[in-house]
């Protein structure tokens, strides 16, 4: 736009990743949480952390789902994992508060399981992809909106660093904004197979709301058949009206297994049960294929017949499915999610270091008098960047604070979570800058490294006895909670130690140093 | 951003950037959206597997019309250049449809 390719990649980089920067900021550190999703969710409900696995939890679960809830079109069974030991179930049920039931259970007894209200894990994820208390459809217009922006922002930044090899090991400690522009560019470059990996395929997972074109072209506007075509979703077939009973479900399990090499069932589906027209469909545990593409294998409800099995063998279909697998990380042991983790952080430090490095800039050219945009950009980075992750830890507190009793209990858990960042929004409002920085920061940090001891105070399932119990399921989450907390502290330092506003002669030599960033 | 720019110029480096901010959303969204349906109508595979290979495809091509948007000398530049391909794969896109409908 102004001179040369390079100068113009500059401006759009600058733009397109300020302009939503926050919003990015909110869904890479909500999105990075939820890795642990299932873990957080089993933290959050202590109530469950004494369910133990079992082996034929499948048959006992059914049994009791026969006495439970016995005239209903299908049963839907998650059965327990690694990450969640507990059961759970599913059905329509006209009586129901919503239409259906979905209930926790023991695999041992079958008993349903009662723990306290709370959204878990779940709050996060339904933040990073629809921003949670907006209408949902918003939510996920607006997030890929600005993932847009993020992979716009992404390219015209290659363009911009030409020296991708070389940054690897530039970084300028303690010089202002230099500092900051060699940190955006470390965190960036380091990760940036991450960066673009989860940008695009974040856009892949929403892409039949944001691109549905070809859907409508290539199936008249009829999203079901689509979906039958893709996901192998259909329609069971109508009751014949005769009682019988269902076939045993472990023969039928060990044979799932043997068909897809020694692969666990991970979710039973049985449509019509308690009838002679009833089917049992078995599907692959997502933890143990990259793809999201589910093999699935249909047998006969009364006979246990094989009916038909669905291996993903279509090309873009599997694509999409291993772009789908790669964003949500469920593949892979603790040690490719704690990278994948640790590359999530990487991506939140590269948009928040972004954002204040603009600010920063702002700030070096106009000496200490700054522009209203220029304080806009301050209150609402103080506010993001070190607000949101106090409003995190406040969750995690009132899951343990608040009484377990409490009417609306999980309403008031998401309630405290956006009370806190409210406070922390308006807060730099009334803080000089490096102040407001400092105090949110520790602030954060202190909350952060008070939530595993509140856990040791309010369960049992503290860090002292689930490290020694090697439940590494619940001590990652106190731990990654500890990661967190020192890393807020160790910012707070370092915002604490750096020297106030650089005098304009090191302005001018900055700006000599990057020509290309410079406007 | 440059401050001392004159008012007159200024205002017209200000709507030369909302017209391109346009054309970028607008124009690349349409050239990414008519690229799916080229893709989902025109390849040989099946229907579901052309339709996703469209849909996932069309993000690069927004993002190349994005940048083409902002790396273009001059706005009607930028807009002549969005313009073209969106024209062309309407185009090949009609041709296909009536290809497939004979």
């Amino acid at each position: 736009m102004k001179h040369g390719f390079r100068q113009s990649m500059a401006w759009l980089h600058t733009w397109s990743g300020l302009l939503v920067g926050w919003v990015l900021f909110a869904v890479f550190l909500t999105g990075t949480v939820s890795y642990f999703r299932p873990e957080i969710s089993l933290w959050m409900r202590p109530e469950l952390h004494g369910a133990a696995p079992n082996p034929r939890a499948a048959e006992v679960i059914l049994a009791e789902l026969q006495r439970r809830a016995p005239d209903v079109p299908s049963w839907n069974i998650q059965l327990p994992t690694a990450h969640n030991p507990v059961a759970t179930a599913f059905w329509r049920d006209r009586t129901a508060e919503r239409g259906f039931r979905l209930i926790q259970m023991d695999p041992r007894t079958g008993g349903e399981l009662s723990a306290r209200g709370t959204a878990g894990g779940d709050f996060f994820y339904a933040f990073h992809f629809q921003l949670y208390s907006m209408p949902p459809l918003w939510g996920r217009w607006i997030i890929s909106f600005c993932a847009m922006f993020m992979l716009v922002a992404i390219v015209s930044g290659i363009v911009t660093h030409r020296r991708i090899f070389a940054d690897f090991f530039t970084f300028r400690p303690r010089k202002g904004q230099r500092s900051w522009l060699d940190g955006h560019a470390i965190l960036a470059v380091l990760a940036l197979p991450y960066h673009l990996m989860i940008t695009y395929t974040g856009l892949v997972t929403l892409m039949i709301l944001t691109m549905p074109w070809a859907i409508m072209t290539n199936f008249d506007g009829q999203r079901q058949a689509f979906n039958a075509a893709v996901f192998g979703i259909e329609q069971p077939g109508p009751r014949s009206g005769q009682a019988a009973p269902l076939t045993p479900i472990m023969p039928l399990l060990d044979e799932a297994s043997r068909r897809w090499q020694g692969g666990q069932v991970g979710r039973i589906t049985v449509s019509n049960p308690g009838d002679a027209n009833a089917t049992i469909l078995l599907a692959q545990r997502d933890s143990e294929r990259l793809s999201v593409s589910r093999r699935t294998v249909i047998f006969d409800g009364t006979t246990g017949a094989f009916q038909s099995a669905r291996e993903p063998d279509a090309p873009a279909d599997e694509t999409r499915g291993v772009m789908y697998g790669l964003h949500i990380g469920r593949f892979g042991d603790g040690a490719v999610r704690a990278l994948l983790f640790l590359c999530g952080l990487m991506g939140t430090a590269m948009v928040a270091t972004g954002t204040i490095l603009w600010a920063v800039k702002q700030r070096q050219k106009a000496g200490a008098l700054s522009r209203p945009g220029a304080r806009l950009v301050e209150i609402l980075n103080v506010g993001t960047i070190a607000g949101l992750p106090i409003a995190v830890a406040v969750f995690f507190l009132a899951n343990r604070l608040l009484p377990v009793d409490l009417p609306q209990r999980a309403e008031w858990e998401v309630r405290c979570f956006f009370i806190a960042w409210g406070i922390a929004a308006l807060h730099p409002l009334l803080r000089r800058h490096r102040r407001a920085w400092q105090e949110q920061l520790w602030t954060g940090a202190v909350l952060f490294l008070a939530v595993p001891l509140v856990n040791a105070a309010t369960t049992h399932s503290h860090l002292g006895a689930t490290l020694r119990a090697g439940n590494w399921v619940l001590a990652g989450v106190d731990l990654m909670l500890l990661v967190f907390g020192v890393l807020l502290g160790a910012t707070a330092r370092i915002v604490g130690r750096s020297r106030p506003a650089a005098t304009p002669n090191r302005a001018a030599e900055g700006r000599r140093a990057m020509p290309a960033l410079a406007e | 951003m440059a401050r001392s720019a004159a008012p007159a110029s200024e205002r017209l480096r200000i709507l030369g950037i909302l017209s391109r901010t346009v054309a970028a959303l607008f124009g690349g969204y349409a050239a990414a959206a008519l690229a799916s349906v080229c893709l989902a109508v025109g390849l040989p595979t099946s229907p579901a597997e052309a339709a996703l290979t469209g849909m996932m495809a069309s993000f690069a091509v927004m993002t190349g019309a994005v940048v083409w948007v902002f790396a273009a000398a001059t706005a009607l530049r930028a807009w002549i250049g969005i313009a073209i391909p969106i024209v062309l794969l309407g185009g090949i896109f009609l041709l296909l449809r009536m290809g497939h409908g004979a």
